[in-house]
Formats: structure tokens, C-alpha cells, sequence
């Protein structure tokens, strides 16, 4: 699938000609450079590899620095790759004309890190019992983990609470509201994974 | 708020929009649609504040409806809003005057700006 490297800018909203108002984010995405193509001859599979993001380069490593070299450009922050469907060869940009609008688009990036949570929060559990009548600390509990003599044992991914968040994800199939081809600027319906300013990729 | 967020928001601001505050009497021109058909319901009083900024600024008008307080939040931005038109300008000596919902009769007067 053909993508774009981003940077997630905030959301906002914006208004459509029917004078409906939808909630979208907006995505700083590109203009992204070929650093590598991968080939099932040299690779084993074929891919291309993107470069989004000026890296400083007393902070580049010199292995990546002969990298990007060899693309002829500055060193990058962050590299992804994508399976385009037409050829590229390195150095070529990819800039956010990759998308129209009306466009569905899945966007990969980690979620924002929440910490240990209970399963309340973390699996969407009701709790146990109500707040009134004389009940107390059981509104956020799991409940059973399960019966009693047989299994004699808690099966295997019983869901409990712990750590949630900050791990990747993809949301399928959002709307592309609209593209600002000057500052590469795409946006897109609804929410995306992750805190402002984090990478996302946007796959088409 | 990001530079960049706000050149999305750009094209949505209006920018013939006249300046008014809490205090303020304007009447609003809100096009309602009924069915297929459109029409414009005119909704006058008092602006009691204005809260957020860029294109999801607010405003709430309070009046007196049949002897009962209503007020109604507007989107200032919002495409439904054909006209707000400025009546009157109150001397107010704050941005939210939330007292006035404890107001009535003359008690709930604003005395008007001059010049």
C-alpha cells in the first residue's frame, strides 16, 4: 500500500458546503524522500523506504549518514516503508498529491501511554454492583475470574487489568477532508492515535 | 494554538462578523430547516459571553421569554447564522455577566453606552 510519513499537528474542525461541522486532525504529511528500494532480488521482498523529518546531523549516526547519502539528502528522523505500486528510484519525493480528497486512508501510529489501568477502562468491564444501597468499593472490581474446582485454574488471557496504551495501531478507512498542497497539510476525519507531534503513517 | 491549525481554520472564519461583547444586544438571524423548506427565525437579547477562540468560538444570548429566562448558545462561526445585528451596546464592567441570571424586573437593566 502506497503511504506518507506525517507528523500529527492537533485537530480541529473544520465546516463542510452543507453546513455540517466535523471534529478531524490535522497531519503535517511529507514531503517524504526515497532513501531505499528494496527489491525480491537484493531483499527478499520489495518495499520502499521513506525519510520524513530533518535530522541534526551531529546526531546522526555515521552507518545512517552514508545512508542517506547515498539518496543524496540531509539525514531524516524517521524512516518507514511503504509497498508502492509504481516504480520509484531513490531520491524521488513523495508529497502529500499521494492523496484526494474524499480519499479513505488508514493511519498507523502509537497510542497515547495510559499507564496501569483497572479493567474498567482498559477492557470496557461494568464493575460490580451499584454505588447505593449500603455497597461500597466494588463499582470498578472485575468480578469472577472464573469457577471454582473445575478448572481449579484462571485460563490463559483472562482479562485483568495493567499497563494500557503506547502500542501501534492502525484505524482503518478515514475520510480525507481535505488537502493543503503549500504546506503539506492533511486532514483528516475524526481522531488519529497518539499525542501531537508524534509520526503517523498514512497508508492509502 | 499551532500555526498550522490555524490555516486550516482560515478559510472557515467569518470576516465580516461586527464586534460585540457581553452587555450587548443583538439580534440573531438563524436559518432553520424545515423539511426542503428554509427560513429564518430572528432570536433577540442580551449576550451574557463569549468563550472559546478561532472557528469554535461561542456566544450565549439570554432573554426573557414569557416571564422565563432562556438562553440559547450560538457557534459564532456557524453557517446557519444568516446575520447577527448589534441593537445596543451595555456598559457591563466584566466579560461574563452570569449575575444577571439572578436578576429581574429593573433590577436587570443595563445601562447603555453612550457615544
Amino acid at each position: 500500500m502506497a503511504g506518507i510519513i506525517g507528523k500529527k499537528i492537533g485537530m480541529t474542525s473544520v465546516i463542510t458546503p452543507e453546513g455540517k461541522k466535523h471534529a478531524c486532525t490535522v497531519i503535517q504529511a511529507g514531503p517524504c524522500v526515497v532513501t531505499q528500494v528494496k527489491t525480491v532480488e537484493s531483499d527478499g521482498y520489495a518495499a520502499i523506504q521513506l525519510g520524513f523529518g530533518e535530522a541534526k546531523v551531529k546526531n546522526a549516526g555515521k552507518p545512517m549518514i552514508g545512508h542517506f547519502a547515498k539518496a543524496k539528502t540531509t539525514p531524516k528522523s524517521k524512516v518507514a516503508e511503504f509497498h508502492f505500486d509504481q516504480a520509484m528510484s531513490l531520491g524521488d519525493t513523495v508529497t502529500v498529491d499521494l492523496f484526494a480528497e474524499g480519499d479513505f486512508v488508514d493511519a498507523i501510529a502509537n497510542t497515547k501511554g495510559k499507564g496501569f489501568q483497572g479493567v474498567v477502562k482498559r477492557h470496557g468491564f461494568a464493575g460490580v454492583g451499584g454505588s447505593t444501597h449500603g455497597q461500597h468499593n466494588r463499582l470498578r472490581a472485575p468480578g469472577s475470574l472464573g469457577a471454582s474446582s473445575f478448572p481449579s485454574r484462571v485460563f490463559k488471557g483472562m482479562r485483568m487489568a495493567g499497563r494500557m496504551g503506547g502500542t501501534r495501531v492502525k484505524m482503518m478507512n478515514l475520510a480525507v477532508l481535505k488537502i493543503n498542497k503549500e504546506n503539506n497539510l492533511l486532514v483528516i476525519k475524526g481522531a488519529v492515535p497518539g499525542s501531537n507531534g508524534s509520526y503517523i503513517l498514512i497508508e492509502k | 494554538m499551532s500555526n498550522l491549525l490555524k490555516i486550516v481554520e482560515q478559510e472557515f472564519l467569518k470576516t465580516d462578523l461586527p464586534s460585540f461583547k457581553a452587555g450587548d444586544t443583538v439580534a440573531v438571524s438563524y436559518k432553520i430547516k424545515e423539511g426542503t423548506k428554509e427560513r429564518i427565525q430572528l432570536y433577540q437579547g442580551v449576550v451574557i459571553q463569549r468563550r472559546n477562540s478561532g472557528l469554535n468560538e461561542t456566544f450565549t444570548v439570554r432573554k426573557i421569554s414569557n416571564g422565563v429566562g432562556v438562553e440559547r448558545i450560538f457557534p459564532i462561526h456557524s453557517t446557519n447564522i444568516e446575520k447577527i445585528e448589534v441593537m445596543s451596546r451595555g456598559k457591563v464592567r466584566r466579560a461574563r455577566i452570569f449575575y444577571q441570571r439572578g436578576l429581574t424586573g429593573k433590577k436587570a437593566r443595563i445601562k447603555e453606552k453612550r457615544g
